[in-house]
């Protein structure tokens, strides 16, 4: 691998990717943004950012640090509501629906928009009782054993904990870890994932666990991904959007959308030279 | 392990490894700071000694049943008795009573602050809250005397005595709601943010991750924070001696004046006993079961603590 120069890994990946069939027009539109922005406080962190994003597919958000990645996908699901001084503008409709309309709960927004954080951020309880958290919490009706061992299947888990669901969630290894969030998050019944760098403090094993994972979720759900690392977007995604950040005219950094399409355009024909310096590894 | 061999030209400026400066500033910090911690060491010694002897000597002429068991506490009678169960029970009275008060209050407070309060509230909340704890508890035993009694349980209750367990509890309860708060607050904001944020973004209130999240993970801290503002009940005096009056009272009733351990400590030893007298023996048996009481308390909710910890590492 070591010898293989960046665009050969990614063409491989690329081949091996999802995203052969992958169209431009989208038919089947989950979220639609337009000249969306966010901010924390009087700071502007993206400038207006317009997509949409389709269902049933992997979209990766790329880009350098500090582009806004983060910020935009919390903004999906009013993460950022819990930030004291951010505020959003613009429009980010889900399923036609303006998430930050006046009568929008974002309790419930939260509830069929499910996140995977970058650090696996399973709670102080046994494994079962992680599983079972969201549920319970949201009033979920049913047999809770049933529900549990369904979401640690999903999240191929469930063979490796079975026998352990008393065990604290604390011993299981960083990996396991976060295929039990993303049992957790599934617990709920979400339409939509949110997964924030899922693989950055995870090894190459586990890494390709969960990116195994997302591929199989994917038929049931829609995945939005950011992700530092080229192969894995090039691997798991459908389709890509590149950010970066840019001084304004009055020298503030904003982070904006430079490109978005099919994966495999994005990576074998990128249509704007920064996209192209990117992915390639050119980037200041 | 065999060390590769380095050469060190004599020329290449190193130098002599020896010390060259004397370090008597050093030597001078260390010996301080060791008479400093010997300080603290020595006097728990002294007092342990000062206590357990006469202690010992107590039990040479009570029976530890007849202390432990009786009911009388009648030390000053010419025929006294030293049934110590009235002190214990006023105690426990009271302190009841402040539990009652503060845990729920301390912990709301607590939940509050960490989980609602913004930045703004907090920084001028907490300063203010910590200030309840710099009142001296004279202060506190006059206002339960005065204000809570007087004012306010003489209309609830008419018959209650003026000394009383209820607004001594009470009020004790208030003072150890800083103690309890702050410190509970402490253990909730070093929860990780990462676990708020995974409960929210299950579709959780604010309540639900406060209560299921944050509470049960900050729990250690927050028992640590409960047993010490019950230890400081436990051993308050102030308030119980100026407010609960000093009749040893073997009853439940907290309307009802009570003596507990500490204000007989408190008044029995400002009082002109003979040193060597059995009365004034009796003072450090009370206050070497206080001791034993406290460090029991101690001992089990470090060990619930423990045992929580072991079922989530
Ligand atoms: N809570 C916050 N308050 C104020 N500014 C913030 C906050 N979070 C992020 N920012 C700013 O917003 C900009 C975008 O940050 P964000 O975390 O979204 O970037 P990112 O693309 O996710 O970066 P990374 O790849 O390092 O995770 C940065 O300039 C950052 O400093
Ligand atoms: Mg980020």
């Amino acid at each position: 691998m070591p010898e293989q120069s960046i665009e050969m890994q990614l063409s491989s990946a690329l081949t091996d990717g999802r995203s052969q069939g992958i169209s431009d027009e989208i038919s089947n539109v989950v979220f639609t943004l337009d000249d969306l922005r966010v901010f924390y406080g009087d700071y502007q962190a993206i400038r207006g950012v317009s997509l949409t994003i389709a269902k049933n597919e992997i979209t990766a958000f790329i880009g350098p640090s500090g582009c806004g990645k983060s910020t935009l996908l919390r903004s999906f699901n009013r993460m950022n509501d819990l930030i004291p001084g951010a505020r959003v503008e613009g429009l980010l409709a889900y399923h036609g629906t303006d998430v930050y309309g006046p009568d929008v709960d974002p309790i419930e927004v939260r509830r069929r928009i499910g996140m995977v954080f970058q650090k696996p951020n399973v709670f102080p309880k046994s494994i079962y009782d992680n599983v079972a958290y969201g549920p319970r919490v949201n009033h979920i009706k049913g047999n809770m054993d049933d529900l549990v061992e369904e979401c640690l299947t999903k999240a191929a888990l469930w063979d490796e904990v079975k026998d352990d669901l008393k065990k604290s969630a604390y011993a299981l290894s960083g990996g396991q870890q976060q295929r039990l969030v993303i049992a957790r998050c599934i617990a709920v019944r979400p339409e939509v994932i949110l997964m924030d760098e899922p693989c950055a403090s995870l090894d190459p094993i586990a890494t390709s666990k969960i990116e195994e994972l997302m591929r199989q979720l994917a038929v049931e759900y829609t995945i939005v991904i950011v992700t530092h690392n080229m192969q894995q977007a090039a691997r798991v995604s459908d389709r890509t959007a590149f950010f970066t950040a840019e001084l304004d005219e009055a020298g503030v950094r904003h982070g904006r959308l430079i490109e978005y399409g099919p994966t495999r355009q994005i990576f074998s024909a990128p249509q704007d030279k920064r996209t192209e310096d990117y992915i390639s590894g050119r980037f200041g | 392990m065999s060390r590769p061999q380095i050469a060190v030209s004599a020329a290449g400026g190193l130098g002599s490894l020896q010390q060259t400066r004397s370090r008597v500033g050093e030597k001078l910090i260390r010996a301080v700071l060791v008479a400093a911690a010997a300080v603290s060491i020595l006097t728990t010694f002294g007092i342990v000694i000062s206590v357990v002897v006469p202690t010992i000597e107590f039990f040479s002429e009570v029976s530890v049943t007849d202390f432990l068991f009786g009911t009388v506490w009648t030390p000053l009678f010419a025929d006294g008795q030293f049934g110590v169960l009235p002190l214990v029970t006023g105690t426990l009275v009271i302190t009841a009573i402040a539990v009652v008060v503060a845990l729920p209050l301390g912990l709301g407070a607590a939940v509050y602050l960490s989980e609602y309060a913004s930045d703004r509230s907090r920084r001028v909340l907490k300063p203010t809250l910590e200030l309840l704890a710099g009142i001296p508890t004279v202060v506190f035993g006059f206002f339960a005397l005065e204000f809570v009694t007087q004012m306010l349980l003489v209309r609830i209750f008419p018959d209650i005595d003026i000394f009383n367990a209820l607004s001594a509890g009470l009020v004790m309860g208030v003072m150890i709601i800083p103690t309890i708060a702050s410190l509970s607050e402490d253990a909730m904001a070093a929860v990780p943010s990462g676990l708020r944020d995974g409960s929210y973004a299950l579709g959780s209130t604010k309540r639900q991750t406060a209560m299921k999240v944050v509470i049960p993970a900050a729990l250690s801290g927050i028992v640590a924070a409960f047993v010490l503002g019950i230890s400081r009940a436990i051993g308050e005096t102030m308030i119980v001696t100026i407010a609960a009056g000093l009749e040893p009272n073997l009853s439940l009733n907290p309307l009802q004046g009570m003596q507990t351990m500490t204000s007989y400590i408190a008044a029995a030893g400002s009082g002109d006993l003979s040193t060597g007298s059995i009365e004034y023996k009796s003072i450090f048996a009370v206050g070497f079961l206080l001791f034993v009481m406290t460090f029991l308390m101690n001992m089990v909710s470090i060990r619930l603590v423990r045992r929580y910890r072991q079922a989530y590492q």
